[in-house]
């Protein structure tokens, strides 16, 4: 565990340097660039990509979670079984479409700029953790499930009190799987001008400048694992009260 | 005859087991009896090196357990455990004759041996043999669980708590389904339990372990008469032990001459079970039948006597 | 125009039976039968007299109408739930059946059609190289993750070492995976003598490939893993009880066991691989990718769609082929007692 902290720190550090200071990996990067050519991106401040790169994450995630959820409480209630089979099937094969492509088609019909990455982000987004939610609150124990019913809580109760605290770790590993998908491919949102860290990546590789490349993906690569190894500490942290045991594999 | 001499098994240097000896004779039943704990399903585990031991030696009809491969070993001895351990992915028939196929016997002989265990353990091969593990009860899962450890003939047999998950009434039949199957082909078995109504009920000879050790070896009516230290003697249960001594006995053992009133009880109704007849139908004695032919009565006093005499 | 738009009313019409699903179906098929006859009949209608140069292609609502008509056909198949038989024949039907709508050139007067004219060879490579990069990397992962999903599966340590480094792997944002992949392949092309003969370099298909590779590694792993380990402890108990060897027991209890979680990971990896595979055109890999992106930077619509759309049924058609064989493989037949 000591460890584990340890090299979260140190990975915190270094991403923070390569976004409010590049100059100081100029070194670094060197080698990689073409003779002569520039070896730190410059065309825009590597900050503001990084805060409208997550930005559009966090925006489409967070609409995301909303609608999901709400979408799997609707079809788990009684009222709204009969939607529960179709919606399976539509995030079952909802998933199959690459975010790529979701990415490419949202262009046609929404133009260039942030605009359609958001949707993209958004709609990809609703499909992992609606499948989760779904999961979450229909596989609840059943022995809690009548002791809840048995101590006169009223549905909406339950709901609140029992039901969404127990599918939460649940729940949350979808947001999780929502989040890395969202942060991948809002980098490729760059070849449809969003503003984010794909736009360094791009530019390397339409100047065939790898330090570029490296210096882009590096930043990209970090963000993702640590906010990755947050949620994956946060839901550790929620099993480990309900008194379940976290997964050991963690798709 | 299984012989275990002097056998440990220390994990981080305590001992589970500490130095057991025994020997078990050929076409009986050895249970092997204790709390949660006491390192009895380690010894059992022992025998078909499932767990090897730290130190000691296991002989089966003289061949020393360790000379042998795991798995060749293995194969000569039958295992049985709770929860059964079908392979859900193989039919009833399949699962039967897992060890035949490991043991390379030719079809025929091994589909006869199928039918043959399935009659045994009154399942009716048809009905039976292409079913899948899924889809029996749990009592008729529990049977094919055995039939498949008794498949190749084994040299001995281990159970470890095999009727564990059943309920009472599946269990007393599973238990009367042993003793019958055992007397037939009179196997050698070695059964794990934790409960010593099982043990009493089931054993030539019963083993009692506690904290590693084995602290009393016997018949059971040596366990209950003269329990070796204060554990066995609680593991008999204290006030029930006059109970526990006339379930031991049939009736044929103290019956006279004479007649009684009422319903009749078979000569192998053990004296408890006489003993609550008597009470319940408010009687002091009741008529013994031997095959349908009176033999006699057993009165309340001899009962009484039996239980008190012991002393 | 009426045919088509009366089969349209009609399906929509019957598509919303809820009590009677076969009817629901027919319904849906109906009405995409009406939207394609609407399509086929109205683009060389709208072209005449229009010039050399006009285009056609069909508006949201055509797009719109089939994704509700798709929406009820697959609603209409959830409740049916059909047998993985009846569904393979289905999924033979509707491929025969755009196979022919394809071949029969009644749409190739809309704009993507024309386009697909105009670059035939061009995108018979880009198929090539889509389907080799997507199942390339799945039988390279497989030949390596299988295996190392065996080890695991034995030995404790190493699966508590290794599963957290591949599913770090598989974090990495696609893009960033790509371009690290490049100067690392670019380096290993000028320093290994005869790496770059077999095409080792850091741009095209070498980076694409591995990176792809590496993708595919967490899947494939965990899924063994998680296969193997599902055989019940007892029946495992029982199989060591009875004398089988380590590799008797992997082959007779724990592989038909695990076989369809086991093929859930090669799902996982197939369907992910081939929406993957679409970033090497960025770096000049090839595939599909390359339509899009060229698409995308030309603002063209038609060729955005012609890299998109056969990505998309790739991936569907793969999923639902994978779904059909993991239903096969499940190990007890499913019939009650």
């Amino acid at each position: 565990m000591k460890r584990g902290t340890l090299l979260r720190v140190a990975l915190g550090t270094v991403l923070l340097a390569l976004v409010l200071r590049p100059a100081w990996f100029a070194w670094v990067f060197a080698p990689f660039a073409p003779e002569g050519g520039p070896i730190i991106y410059e065309r825009a401040s590597l900050l503001s990509l990084s805060l409208s790169h997550l930005g559009l994450v966090a925006l489409a995630s967070t609409a995301a979670t909303l609608v999901a959820v709400t979408l799997a409480i609707l079809v788990t209630r009684p009222a709204g079984a009969a939607f529960l089979p179709l919606s399976r099937t539509i995030t079952n094969m909802g998933q199959t479409f690459p975010p790529v492509a979701v990415l490419a088609l949202a262009v046609p019909s929404l133009g260039f700029g942030s605009g359609p990455t958001l949707v993209a982000l958004f709609l990809y987004g609703l499909l992992p953790i609606f499948e989760n939610a779904i999961t979450g609150l229909s596989t609840l124990p059943p022995a809690t499930m009548e002791a809840a019913r048995g101590i006169g809580l009223s549905r909406r109760q339950r709901l609140v009190r029992v039901e969404l605290p127990l599918a939460l770790p649940v729940i949350l590993t979808g947001i999780r799987l929502s989040v890395v998908i969202a942060l991948g491919t809002a980098t490729i949102g760059s070849t449809v001008a969003a503003r984010t860290l794909g736009e360094v990546i791009i530019a390397g590789l339409l100047t065939n400048n790898t330090a570029y490349v490296l210096q882009g993906g590096l930043i990209v690569g970090l963000f993702a694992v640590l906010i990755y190894d947050a949620m994956v500490q946060v839901e550790a942290f929620l099993f480990r009260r309900l008194g379940g045991q976290p997964s050991e594999t963690s798709e | 005859m299984i012989e275990i001499e002097q056998i440990t098994k220390l994990y981080d240097g305590l001992p589970a087991v500490d130095s057991v000896s025994m020997t078990v004779d050929t076409a009986t039943i050895t249970v092997i009896v204790g709390t949660s704990g006491s390192g009895k399903t380690t010894l059992l585990r022992m025998i078909n090196r499932l767990v090897e031991p730290s130190s000691g030696e296991v002989r089966i009809n003289g061949t020393p357990t360790g000379t042998l491969a795991k798995h060749v070993l293995r194969r000569r001895i039958g295992y049985a455990i709770q929860g059964h351990g079908l392979f859900p992915h193989y039919t009833v028939a399949r699962n039967i004759a897992a060890v035949p196929e490991l043991l390379g016997w030719p079809k025929e002989k091994i589909n006869a041996r199928v039918d043959e265990l399935l009659d045994l353990f009154s399942m009716e091969p048809e009905q039976f043999r292409d079913r899948y593990p899924a889809e029996l009860s749990g009592g008729q899962q529990q049977r094919v669980g055995v039939a498949r450890a008794l498949a190749s003939r084994p040299d001995l047999l281990l159970m470890d708590e095999p009727f564990g998950a059943l309920d009472p009434i599946i269990r007393a039949r599973a238990q009367e389904d042993l003793r019958r199957i055992q007397q037939a082909l009179g196997s050698t078995i070695m059964l794990v339990t934790h409960d010593m109504e099982e043990a009493m009920h089931l054993g030539d000879r019963v083993a009692v372990m506690d904290e590693g050790r084995l602290v009393q070896h016997g018949t059971p009516a040596e366990i209950v008469l003269r329990p070796a230290t204060d554990f066995v003697a609680e593991m008999v249960g204290g006030v029930e032990r006059p109970l526990r001594l006339l379930s031991l006995i049939p009736v044929s053992e103290i019956v006279e001459e004479g007649s009684a009133e009422g319903d009749a009880l078979a000569a192998d109704t053990s004296l408890r079970d006489a003993l609550s007849t008597c009470l319940w139908s408010g009687r002091d004695a009741v008529p013994v039948v031997q095959d349908g032919v009176p033999m006699g009565r057993v009165t309340l006093d001899a009962i009484r006597a039996q239980a008190k005499g012991q002393r | 125009m009426v045919p088509g738009m009366v089969a349209l009313a009609a399906g929509l019409v019957l598509g919303l039976q809820l009590a009677w699903p076969w009817l629901r179906l027919a319904g849906a098929a109906l009405g995409l039968a009406g939207l394609v006859w609407l399509v086929s009949q109205g683009a060389p209608a709208l072209l005449v007299g229009a010039g050399d140069y006009a285009r056609v292609s069909p508006g949201a609502g055509f797009w719109c109408l089939l994704v509700v008509l798709a929406l009820l056909m697959a609603d209409a198949l959830s409740n049916l739930s059909p047998g993985p038989f009846t569904r393979a024949g289905l999924l033979a039907v509707v491929l025969a059946l755009l196979a022919l709508l394809l071949q029969s050139g009644v749409l190739s007067d809309l704009s993507i059609m024309q386009e697909y004219a105009s670059r035939q060879d061009a995108f018979r490579d880009a198929t090539l190289r889509h389907l080799g990069l997507a199942f390339g990397s799945l039988a390279t992962a497989a030949a390596i993750g299988l295996p190392l999903g065996i080890v695991c599966h034995r030995r404790a340590g190493l699966r508590r070492a290794l599963l957290p480094i591949l599913s770090f792997m598989q974090t990495i944002p696609s893009l960033a995976m790509f371009g690290i992949m490049i100067p690392l392949l670019g380096w290993v092309g000028d320093a290994v003598p005869g790496a770059k003969a077999i095409g080792i370099a850091g741009i095209g298909f070498a980076p694409a490939f591995l990176a792809l590779v590496l993708y595919s590694l967490l899947p494939v792993v965990a899924n063994m893993i998680a296969g193997l380990q599902s055989t019940p402890p007892a029946a495992r108990e029982a199989a060591r009880g009875m004398g089988m060897t380590e590799w008797q027991r992997l082959i007779r209890v724990e592989l038909p066991l695990g076989l369809p979680v086991i093929l859930a990971g090669l799902r996982i990896v197939l369907v992910q691989n081939i929406g993957l595979a679409v970033i090497a055109g960025l770096i000049g890999g090839g595939g599909f990718g390359t339509f899009v992106f060229q698409g995308l930077n030309q603002t063209a619509t038609d060729l955005i769609l012609l890299g998109a759309l056969p990505t998309v049924a790739l991936a569907l058609v793969s999923a639902i082929v994978m779904d059909i064989l993991v239903e096969l493989t499940r190990p007890i037949p499913e019939h009650t007692p």
